[in-house]
């Protein structure tokens, strides 16, 4: 899939009000941020779901520890 | 308006509020909840109330508010999986109560969240031999007694309630679309306590998940993030064979009304199927997710406010624990 790794962390950044623009990196661990919940990753999952029409299981983010491990997830589907 | 759907429920007078939740719970504030689930208040079921009572009192106000005459009711469905006993059935018990006429039919259905349709179904079919005029529908869930005190996000979305409908043979029901998946049936579930694993032989201990909610056997448990792929997968052919098998487009519906499981996933699904945000009514701010009385309580409230009026055609759908999903058009 054609999609570019700044694309997906802006996105990411949009969709988290806590999360100022420009602090998220390809190496972010998003689960050590204090936000990360059950809600976030739904949030996660919808975001992928909407944008890139890819449906990323709770398992996979549980496998995923960074931001370009989800890109990487969403570019295998 | 009347409508020939007529609707009552009933709210318990206790509530938890957002505020209640980050006072106990932390880690969030009352606006981030009400951004994430839609939801401001739940109301919870007092010590000894349980599905039945709130039920009867749904009843009762139905009775009160359209002057019923109660022997006209020829039918009972009670949509549960909180019943009384084990048997007898509570639907026969919720007879005596509401003082029904012995010559009335009348059984529980166990379904959860999808519960309504599946009851609304059967009445179709029930009205359809001509032997009944009059089907009493209650649904009535008090799932904040199962839910663990520790299960942060399972307390910030579910409410009790229950919810009374009286169908008549001159209301208009489509045709039904229907799906059921068990082999999802761990996505929701309260395991222990029934014949599999009898509490007398189990006990389930603490534990937590990967985001810090506990959760226990003995509890009603959710997999958040595999409900929510559930329904992404589900819901938007769902609302497509809906409307082919009643030969209407996404334009002809006047308004939609989903099972309200909570306020981020209905807008998810809004967008994904593309329903127009003015035709997608959502009721969850001041009472949650109440599991089978969540259509009840929403249609009854998009008349009140006037979203819909004599003959607008309303999709009414539903998915949740079983996995079971479903739904159908009426006429109101």
């Amino acid at each position: 899939m054609n999609i570019q790794i700044n694309d997906l962390i802006a996105k990411l950044e949009a969709e988290f009000d806590d999360i100022e623009k420009g602090t998220l990196t390809a190496q972010t661990s998003f689960k050590d941020l204090d936000e990360w919940s059950s809600m976030q990753a739904l949030i996660v999952i919808a975001l992928v779901d909407e944008h890139y029409d890819v449906a990323l299981t709770g398992d996979d983010l549980m496998e995923c520890e960074n931001i370009q491990d989800i890109y990487d997830k969403i570019k295998e589907r | 308006m009347q409508s020939e759907f007529k609707i009552a429920y009933y709210l318990p007078s206790k509530t938890v509020t957002n505020e209640d939740l980050v006072r106990e719970f932390g880690g969030w504030t009352a606006k981030e909840i009400e951004k994430n689930t839609g939801i401001c208040q739940r109301h919870c079921a007092a010590d000894r109330e349980i599905a039945s009572d709130c039920a009867v009192k749904a009843a009762q106000q139905l009775f009160q508010k359209y002057d019923t005459d109660k022997s006209s009711i020829d039918f009972l469905i009670f949509v549960t999986q909180s019943q009384d006993y084990s048997a007898p059935t509570t639907a026969c018990l919720i007879q005596n109560r509401l003082g029904l006429s012995s010559h009335i039919g009348a059984f529980d259905i166990n379904l959860g969240c999808t519960g309504f349709m599946y009851a609304l179904s059967v009445v179709k079919g029930l009205l359809a031999t001509n032997t009944f005029k009059n089907i009493l529908i209650l649904t009535s869930e008090t799932l904040t007694k199962y839910i663990h005190p520790k299960d942060k996000s399972a307390k910030a979305i579910f409410g009790d309630a229950g919810a009374a409908i009286l169908v008549s043979n001159k209301c208009t029901i489509g045709n039904f679309e229907y799906g059921t998946d068990g082999s999802g049936g761990e996505m929701m579930i309260r395991q222990n306590g029934a014949f599999r694993f009898p509490f007398t032989q189990v006990r389930g201990l603490d534990y937590e998940d990967q985001y810090g909610n506990t959760l226990n056997d003995d509890y009603f448990k959710m997999k958040g993030t595999n409900v929510f792929l559930f329904t992404l997968k589900t819901v938007p052919s769902l609302i497509q064979n809906i409307l082919n098998k009643n030969n209407q487009s996404l334009q002809d519906i006047d308004l939609f009304i989903f099972h309200q499981a909570n306020g981020f996933l209905l807008e998810h699904l809004r967008k994904k199927i593309g329903i127009p945000p003015e035709k997608f009514f959502v009721y969850l701010k001041n009472v949650g997710n109440t599991v089978s009385s969540t259509i009840p309580i929403a249609l009854k409230e998009a008349m009140r406010q006037q979203k819909i009026k004599k003959g607008s055609k309303v999709l009414l759908a539903a998915f949740g624990v079983g996995l079971s999903w479903g739904g159908t058009i009426i006429e109101i």
